[in-house]
């Protein structure tokens, strides 16, 4: 007979204790992720009266496909190449050989992701079919690479800081916890307003702070700035959440321990390395599981504040797959985007699993 | 509680219990408006349905308003869901694509009612009329005599508008008077549908356009063709050469203009009674004519009725009492929009020959253009919207145009080209 278990057997009114929570799992998280997986092999629009078919891998194509071409530079009637007034070589236009050019079926329609010289004149072009879509991707992780630490780290530093028996330490957690409770959307609409290139707060107080040395910077307007502005402010915005989880690990840690420490005469470093740390590390695998994904649904702050721009520097994979799916009423593609991000984010999650369980 | 004011409730209930006998008689007619939070707006719509329920006993048309900024996103659902009013408001340019999904019926009107009427506020799809605006908008270059004069331009006219070389002095003065922080006040804080609306009639103006309209099948030549270039390079130059901003915050808009930053400002006439109030010596300039003639953009929100509705007779019955004349004037009085048709026009202040706005009057009718009329519109709108702020911020022209049009395309094949013949 086979091992059989509480949850199996004769258990009833377990099963209908945890049926309508687990109806809503099914409802509202299961079947829309299984209709997303289906929709993404289809033409599947918002609205439309045409009928629904079957495309097969051409959304996915679509959103991956890459191509190289190399070019020579432009050379005058002489052979000589040609260069413009700064001395740089000129290069025939891509359009000449992305566009109407029969000669080249297989980048039609790319365009330039990015370019380098290779030997002493051609210049290499990796191509995409949807660069927008790429940049989503390269802006995202990029994102998530640089707010996992940064949040998961300063939310550390702020939980020692506020893991004392002070009066009115409460104060400081409130002051820290309050941006989580804001809405994000409101949060959003208020650093928008800090970030304003020409009366915006974080200007002034610079240009103030230098004396009027400093020279407004457009924040989220520029290309160069605009994606670390969102990394800022996002940072800043949930810090306080994942603050409170690590004060709860903090507190799970006997104070024995740090007792034994100081008999021992362990410096302050020591006890946090020896002591702390290995005390937080449950504590730290679920933070940073819970920021990396947080960090990949990374929407609002887009959509408020720049809506991909300028020039693509801020695009977002899931800013783009409401968009598509949404506002260009294009539901397979935006399904497509969102599985492409769930296999990310999935294959992530595997590699931190086997990164802790391999330690211990 | 005394015996008198008990007394005196009972009766009140009584008596509302009689008026609401009345009441029951009557059909309801559900009807969705996009303009909550705009209170002018409606107390008109309002007052409208009001007296059109008490002008006869058989229907009653009941308003749930929506905020215009989740109103497209309400009415896609509630289609998806097959749950619609029988009358909503549509903004023009979307009309063809919910007439595509099969969301909307089409009109029954009196002919007399729309026989004069703007090009603008009809609705048309597939040659029938799916939708009827009470009024239309239109933009104008927006500036004061005194500064024509200080700058020594020549006032345009309708029939003799700047053309590109003019606008393009009147711009160099603006910017080397050194009285203003910009030249040119474009608007390009209001993102979203404002681009296409203000901006595509520049566009059509060098002698592009967002989608060959012959059979709006292609966009290959009208968004990337050698006019468009052109139009991309002097888009580009507004903001490279220091004309206008690129990203611009909506304080500069709402309030720029009447605080001396620009010299010319870019603006609907729902803004002009504003401006108006602030300079009285506001002038409205038509737009210049860079190639192609003068363009500006047309339709607004127009009525229609849902293809669920099971009283498309009341909901036509409603709609015919919406147009009558001093209907449309009442309108324009309260909002400032443009009344639909002449007639209404002559009963307005504004509007009315010798008023303060009646240019907006001609130049709806004479320079009006619609927006693309094809289903693919709402994606056209945002292909169009992004490749105008990118160029703004920078980007190559060419290349940028390029990807528009592929993008449009695709989208066209996609649709199995949405069913134009």
């Amino acid at each position: 007979m086979p091992p059989t278990t509480n949850l199996t057997t004769s258990n009833s009114e377990g099963w209908t204790m945890i049926s309508p929570g687990f109806g809503l799992i099914v409802f509202f998280i299961v079947l829309p992720f299984l209709s997303a997986i289906i929709l993404s092999f289809t033409n599947q629009r918002l609205i439309s009266p045409n009928p629904t078919e079957y495309v097969g891998l051409a959304n996915y194509k679509q959103l991956l496909s890459v191509g190289v071409l190399t070019l020579d530079p432009k050379r005058n009637s002489n052979g000589a190449v040609v260069r413009d007034k700064n001395g740089a070589l000129k290069y025939p236009r891509l359009r000449n050989f992305t566009r109407n050019n029969p000669q080249y079926p297989h980048i039609k329609g790319m365009r330039e992701l990015f370019s380098w010289n290779v030997g002493d004149n051609q210049r290499t072009y990796i191509l995409a079919r949807d660069v927008v879509f790429i940049k989503a991707v390269i802006n995202t992780l990029l994102f998530v690479l640089i707010v996992a630490p940064g949040q998961g780290g300063l939310a550390l530093c702020l939980a020692l800081l506020i893991n004392q028996k002070l009066r009115g330490i409460n104060i400081y957690r409130a002051i820290y916890f309050m941006p989580v409770v804001v809405s994000i959307v409101v949060v959003s609409l208020l650093w928008r307003f800090i970030y304003d290139y020409e009366s915006g707060l974080l200007n002034n107080l610079l240009s103030s702070l230098t004396f009027g040395a400093f020279e407004s910077v457009n924040w989220i307007g520029d290309t160069d700035f605009a994606l670390g502005s969102i990394i800022v402010m996002s940072i800043w915005q949930a810090v306080g959440f994942h603050m409170v989880i690590w004060l709860s690990g903090l507190q799970t840690i006997p104070p024995s321990l740090y007792e034994a420490a100081r008999i021992e005469g362990a410096s302050k470093w020591q006890t946090f390395r020896y002591v702390t740390w290995p005390g937080l590390r449950n504590t730290a695998i679920l933070v940073f599981v819970v920021i990396t994904m947080q960090a990949f649904a990374l929407f609002t702050q887009i959509d408020v504040m720049t809506n991909g721009g300028p020039l693509d520097s801020t695009q977002s994979i899931v800013f783009q797959a409401v968009e598509r799916g949404y506002g260009k009423q294009d539901i397979s593609g935006g399904s497509a985007i969102s599985v492409l991000l769930f296999v990310m984010v999935l294959c992530i999650s595997l590699l931190q699993r086997w990164l802790t369980q391999g330690r211990s | 509680m005394s015996r008198i004011k008990i007394f005196s409730l009972v009766n009140v209930l009584m008596l509302s219990l009689f008026f609401a006998k009345a009441a029951f008689c009557q059909t309801e007619l559900t009807m969705w408006w996009h303009a909550a939070g705009e209170p002018a707006q409606m107390a008109l719509v309002q007052e409208l349905v009001d007296e059109f329920n008490a002008s006869q006993s058989e229907w009653k048309v009941v308003i749930t308003a929506f905020p215009q900024i989740a109103y497209n996103d309400a009415v896609v659902a509630a289609g998806l869901a097959g749950t619609l009013p029988d009358i909503i408001d549509i903004d023009g340019p979307i009309l063809p694509n919910w007439a595509w999904a099969g969301y909307i019926q089409p009109l029954d009107i009196d002919e007399s009612l729309i026989a004069n009427y703007l090009p603008g506020p009809k609705g048309v799809w597939d040659g029938k009329l799916y939708g009827i605006g009470m009024w239309d908008a239109a933009i104008a270059l927006v500036t004061r005599q005194s500064y024509l004069e200080e700058l020594e331009l020549r006032t345009p006219t309708l029939e003799e508008p700047w053309d590109a070389k003019e606008f393009q002095q009147a711009l160099d003065a603006a910017k080397n008077s050194g009285k203003f922080d910009y030249a040119l006040d474009l608007g390009m804080a209001w993102t979203g549908e404002w681009y296409p609306y203000a901006f595509s009639p520049f566009l059509q103006s060098f002698g592009g356009d967002i989608v060959n309209r012959s059979n709006y099948q292609t966009a290959e030549g009208a968004l990337n063709g050698e006019e468009a270039l052109a139009f991309g390079e002097w888009w580009q130059n507004l903001f490279t050469g220091g004309y206008a901003q690129a990203m611009q915050d909506g304080a500069d808009r709402d309030i720029g203009f009447t605080t001396g930053k620009y010299a010319f400002t870019w603006n609907g006439n729902w803004a002009a009674l504003g401006i108006l109030e602030a300079y009285d010596d506001t002038i409205f300039l038509p737009a210049p004519d860079l190639g192609y003639g003068s363009k500006i953009g047309a339709a607004s929100w127009q009525l229609s009725i849902s293809s669920t509705s099971k009283h498309p007779d009341g909901a036509n019955a409603f709609i015919n009492f919406a147009l009558q004349p001093h209907n449309l004037a009442r309108f324009s009085e309260g909002t400032g929009l443009i009344p639909a048709t002449a007639v209404a026009a002559e009963l307005t202040n504004n509007y009315r020959a010798g008023g303060p706005m009646e240019v907006f009057f001609e130049l709806s009718d004479s320079q009006g253009m619609l927006r693309p009329v094809t289903p693919g519109y709402p994606v056209m709108a945002k292909v169009f919207e992004k490749a105008l702020a990118d160029i703004a911020n920078g980007a190559d022209v060419a290349d940028t145009l390029d990807a528009a049009v592929d993008e449009i395309n695709a989208n066209i094949q996609q649709n199995k080209g949405y069913g134009h013949k």
